[in-house]
């Protein structure tokens, strides 16, 4: 066999590529843009605007990463190791704040704890304090509201990967830790911390990543991060090409986020073929068990259940007034549920393509490699910017393929076709790295017994691999289902006409300062985002060790 | 061999059966273009205009294609090109409008309904936009306090230290303003009174603009400025609800500026253009002209609170009561759009929203 | 210091899905100080079961487990395995993939100093014959290589008593019986009490002074 066992065939390769110029192409046009602004405005920018919107981002990384590595790897940990009131369940509840986009926490808790919110007042109340002139907490618009925000919905990346590391660590290293004069928690600082790292490193990479890109939060906090910069430019200041720049320089943050990624995941070795041994959870008694149970359940109260039932408050609350639920948002439903359906069947074909195409051996890397990481990018870009850097290619595009088909107007804006293909970039990173992972992890022997039992390339996908990779897919197409649903910069520009989703018309709400009116539609997005975290919960944490670790960076 | 030439084969045929599928589909799902039928552009929320398209559409029986674009209609439509399908761009404050202008989207229209019912000063010399509405930025104060006149830049006074809620210096709204102070007070005077109301903020500048209301009653600032149409919406809700509580605490007094010679309140508009490449240029005059009607501008009072461009319209009780009769400061707004970059760049100067 | 093992009347077992399931049951055995002992038996019949509630990893339903005098486990009471001063050698190996093979073997010298720990680290490499094998990492190392850091790892501590589950039964023929010889001289040389566990009856024969036979969680003979 002249090309070998590992390199996919010409279609393959030339399709992989053309996904990685998709993705590319955002950036390059941001690029492009970037160099046509005149540069006073450069200055103007550079001496007001830039140098706070990167310390605010930088302090707000700091900050988050900080509360996601402790509240993920705490509650990972507590999970794993010890056996307590309730465990069963919150080890997978511990995963809802999944289902809470930022921008809905942001809002639920400056309503929650505003003066004349309900905490407040109930603190009021027990102090004795009549009026909030009386008695006030410290605003929630600040940098450590906006950490606590962000911090308590992000953690469960770092929960997630963290949890499915302990979950499959093997027994016999943390015994062998003891038997060497460990303690518990020294067999964990200097066993199974290092050797989850790797993991907590993507999970951590992640959390910031979102933050990164989140501006609904920022925004309604008061921080003024860089995204919010490239927004603001954009729109209030008008100049496009400044905010082409800043986004340009957002870039380097994510490089350095995704190197920072990398080094923390040198190291990491998969399993060798030691038979693995999950640790057995110690159970707790008295008041160290409730006290766990506490500990572990703070994080779900705070992240989903307090805001949900805020939601679901608020929503009774405007039904009881006579609005009732209009056909706007039942129509929104719809085209959400549509529009994420067909982000993540396009994305997940389209992961599987790539990764299929860069797969390598250690011994024989495949120069298909570089595609499969471009192809990623994507997810690093905010749905603002690259929403902003599509356009133009994007339209382009369609006028051509209008040209072709003799239609009037842009077809592919009008269907819709843009805003998937924005959402399919956005998401890419999922299902290439879970396949990637998935791929790796099935034993080379499988393939050659396949392929000298007669069976080609392509035969060899469908009926050895896929059936293999179910997990992966499985689970990669959950998380960009849950992302679709929320997404929201992306969707508010690229939207053809009279289409809403959830987002965009609790967005609308929200803009208009109606708070309560969105209070539905927020709980919908919540609600639909809901059974897809559960189901991702339920199979995440049931996988045999050796195909389903989810790892959307390999 | 063969095998493999037979499954390349088979999927080819596949993917160009889905291909072909999919193109009959969308031949058939793209509507045929009707007569009767329009496309907007809008950044205004959908519940404030659906109320007047319906109305539109009732009487002309030609059909609203939608599209909300929060922000990005400039971008939007110049990267659309020739092939756009947008009939009528409609925005809110007049830099935005005006942006469409200067960004060669708009095309210029020649309607005696149009000229008649719009004052001068509201629309462009040549026909490339028209103003439609208007609202004015108040101040909103606790209703205890006693304040008699009150201008715009009393707000950089310091017996305000602490007191003061507003929403993003950044934003269109107040960048309006500041030009307009530029334009009435020049730049040095206007970047003080920046650092004035900066000095008086209670809280960050960020926000809407009824969250001033909610601030107020929340006992966090005494006084703040917003738009005068929340007023309306917010004592008009149902009893007992959030926003009624909060349009309940306020009192609304209209400022003037200290240089204005004739005492006028800042004003901001909403408004619209017709499309340069219109396919359906005679509807999309059509629904500007309609806009501009008795009726619709009574809409636009009674609905959505805001003071109409046209002469004689009857403005909304509550607003009648709670504001009252409109003083426009006569700054023209061309002015008011010269000076927004500069405006926009005193506020980062200051450092307002930090 | 190397001490002697007393076991009497051990029960184990857990609570299954009908009552208490009994895996070790009337079990009783001494080992003297400097000895080697070994369990055979078929898989199932709880031999590592017992090495683990030596270790301290299972809890006792009845007798006691005593070493050097010092009461380890009894139904009440239980010393947490980092305090018995017992090492372990996995058939897995264990050695941790993160460090390389000298922090492997220093890992159980937290509290020595830097240069006590240095030169334990370097006498125990030499004794198992991996002088310049240090800055090597696990998976570097060859399966034989593996298991004898591992034993160089359990032995830097000076355990009171040192416990092999199945060690050699990863290894492939001819380096199990190098390895099991090489293992005895050392265990034997340092006077350090042994307990072992294998299914391999060659294993037993070489390794060890006294064998038990275990079947169905009972002890049959120990000579």
């Amino acid at each position: 066999m002249p090309r070998g066992l590992r390199a996919a065939g010409p279609l393959w390769r030339i399709a992989t590529l053309l996904v990685a110029l998709g993705v590319l192409a955002p950036v390059a046009s941001l690029a492009w843009l970037a160099l046509g602004a005149d540069l006073s405005h450069w200055a103007h920018l550079l001496q007001f605007v830039l140098p706070q919107a990167a310390l605010n981002t930088a302090l707000l990384l700091a900050g988050v990463g900080t509360v996601v590595l402790v509240i993920g790897t705490g509650c990972a940990w507590l999970v794993s190791s010890c056996d307590f009131p309730g465990r069963r369940v919150l080890h997978w509840a511990l995963l809802l704040p999944l289902a809470m986009p930022t921008y809905i926490v942001a809002f639920v808790y400056l309503d929650l704890l505003h003066p004349i919110g309900p905490v407040q007042g109930a603190i009021r109340w027990m102090l004795g304090y009549d009026s909030p002139r009386q008695f006030r907490l410290p605003d929630l618009r600040s940098m450590g509201g906006a950490v606590f925000v962000l911090g308590v919905v992000l953690y469960p990346y770092v929960y997630m990967t963290a949890r499915a590391m302990f979950m499959t660590q093997p027994a016999h290293l943390m015994e062998a830790a003891r038997t060497l004069g460990e303690g518990r928690f020294g067999a964990f600082r200097r066993v199974a911390l290092p050797l989850a790292r790797p993991a907590i490193a993507v999970g951590l990479s992640l959390a910031l990543l979102e933050t990164l890109n989140d501006i609904g939060a920022s925004e309604f906090l008061g921080i003024q991060t860089l995204t919010v910069a490239v927004y603001t430019t954009w729109i209030t200041r008008s100049d496009l090409a400044g905010a082409a720049q800043i986004a340009c320089a957002m870039l380097l943050v994510v490089i350095a986020l995704v190197l920072l990624e990398r080094h923390g995941r040198r190291h990491q070795r998969f399993g060798s073929a030691q038979r693995m041994r999950a640790m057995q959870p110690r159970p707790l008694h008295g008041m160290a068990a409730w006290m766990a149970t506490i500990a572990a359940s703070v994080p779900v109260l705070v992240g989903f259940v307090a805001p949900a039932a805020y939601l679901v408050w608020e929503s009774i609350k405007r039904l009881q007034l006579g609005h009732g639920i209009s056909r706007g948002l039942v129509t929104s439903l719809g085209n959400t549920i549509a529009l994420a359906l067909g982000v993540t069947v396009l994305a997940v074909a389209v992961g599987l393509v790539v990764a299929w195409t860069a797969r390598s051996h250690a011994s024989a890397p495949n120069p298909a490699r570089w595609q499969a990481r471009a192809a990623t990018l994507g997810y690093a870009l905010p749905g603002t910017v690259l929403a902003i850097g599509l356009l133009t290619p994007a339209l382009a595009v369609d006028a051509r393929v209008a040209g072709w088909l003799g239609l009037p107007g842009l077809p592919l804006m009008a269907l819709g076709m843009v805003l998937v293909v924005a959402c399919v970039i956005r998401f890419l990173a999922m299902p290439v790295g879970g396949i990637e992972a998935g791929l790796a992890r099935i034993p080379p022997a499988l393939e050659q017994a396949a392929r000298l039992l007669g069976e080609n390339a392509t035969g060899t996908l469908r009926r050895v691999h896929l059936p293999l990779l179910q997990p992966a897919i499985g689970a990669s197409a959950l998380l960009v289902f849950v992302d679709a649903m929320k997404e929201l910069p992306a969707t508010l520009l690229l939207r053809p006409a009279n289409f809403d989703t959830l987002a965009t018309w609790l967005y609308a709400e929200a803009a208009r300062g109606t708070y309560e009116e969105g209070a539905l539609a927020a709980l919908a997005i919540v609600a639909a985002g809901l059974l897809p975290v559960v189901l991702l919960a339920r199979t995440q944490f049931r996988q045999a060790p050796a195909t389903g670790h989810q790892n959307p960076h390999p | 061999m063969t095998d493999r030439r037979r499954a390349t084969g088979r999927s080819t045929l596949r993917a160009l059966s889905l291909f072909a599928t999919t193109a009959c589909l969308a031949a058939a799902v793209l509507p045929a273009h009707a007569a009767d039928e329009l496309t907007l552009y809008t950044t205004r929320e959908p519940g404030l205009i659906q109320p007047l398209l319906t109305a539109f559409t009732a009487t002309t029986k030609i059909q609203v294609n939608t599209v909300f674009v929060k922000d990005g209609l400039l971008e939007r439509v110049k990267a659309e090109g020739a092939r756009s399908p947008a009939d009528v761009l409609m925005t809110v404050d007049v830099g935005n409008l005006l942006d469409l202008v200067d960004g060669g989207v708009t095309q210029p229209v020649k309607s005696a309904a149009l000229e008649s019912a719009i004052p001068a000063n509201l629309r462009g010399t040549d026909g490339q936009w028209f103003a439609l509405s208007m609202r004015a930025r108040v101040l909103y104060a606790d209703k205890g306090l006693k304040l008699g006149a009150f201008r715009y830049e009393d707000l950089a006074d310091p017996k305000w230290k602490g007191k003061v809620c507003i929403r993003a210096g950044q934003h269109p709204y107040n960048t309006a303003l500041v030009a307009s102070l530029i334009a009435h007070d020049g730049e040095a005077k206007a970047e003080q009174w920046l650092r004035g109301v900066k000095a008086n903020l209670a809280r960050k500048a960020t926000g809407g603009d009824r969250d001033v209301a909610r601030d107020i009653l929340g006992g966090i600032c005494d006084i703040g400025l917003a738009n005068s149409y929340y007023v309306g919406q917010m004592k008009s809700s149902k009893e007992g609800s959030d926003a009624r509580k909060w349009g309940d605490a306020i009192q609304v007094v209209r400022p003037t500026f200290a240089n204005g010679k004739s005492g006028g309140t800042h004003v901001n508009i909403s408004g619209a253009a017709v499309a340069k490449n219109a396919p359906q240029r005679a509807n999309a005059v059509k629904l500007l002209e309609f806009l501009v009607s008795d009726s619709a501008q009574s809409l636009y009072a009674q609905a959505n609170y805001e003071y109409p461009v046209r002469k004689g319209v009857a403005l909304d009780p509550i607003i009648g009561q709670t504001i009252g009769e409109l003083k426009v400061d006569p700054l023209p707004l061309t002015e008011i759009a010269k000076y927004r970059k500069q405006a926009s760049a005193l506020v980062d100067k200051v450092g307002f929203d930090r | 210091m190397t001490a002697a093992l007393h076991i009497q009347d051990l029960q184990l077992g857990y609570d299954g899905a009908r009552g208490l399931h009994t895996v070790v049951d009337g079990f009783s055995l001494e080992l003297d100080t400097g000895r080697i002992g070994c369990l055979l038996g078929p898989s199932g019949c709880g031999k590592t079961t017992v090495l683990r509630a030596i270790a301290g990893f299972e809890p006792v339903r009845a007798g006691r487990i005593e070493l050097g005098g010092v009461l380890l486990s009894a139904p009440g009471t239980h010393r947490p395995p980092e305090q018995r001063r017992v090492g372990m050698m996995f058939q897995e190996y264990a050695l941790f993939p993160h460090l390389t093979a000298a922090q492997n073997v220093g890992f159980g010298l937290r509290r020595a100093t830097a240069a006590e720990r240095h030169a334990r680290v370097d006498a125990m490499l030499t004794l198992v014959g991996l002088a310049e094998a240090g800055s090597r990492f696990p998976h570097e190392l060859s399966g034989g290589q593996q298991q004898r850091i591992a034993l160089a790892r359990a032995l830097a501590p000076a355990p009171a008593l040192l416990l092999l589950d199945e060690p050699f039964s990863n290894l492939d023929g001819a380096t199990r019986e190098r390895l099991t010889a090489e293992v005895r001289d050392i265990l034997q040389q340092a006077g350090q009490t042994a307990m072992l566990v294998t299914h391999n009856e060659r294993e037993a024969q070489v390794m060890a002074d006294r064998i038990g036979t275990m079947h169905n969680g009972r002890l049959s003979r120990w000579v």
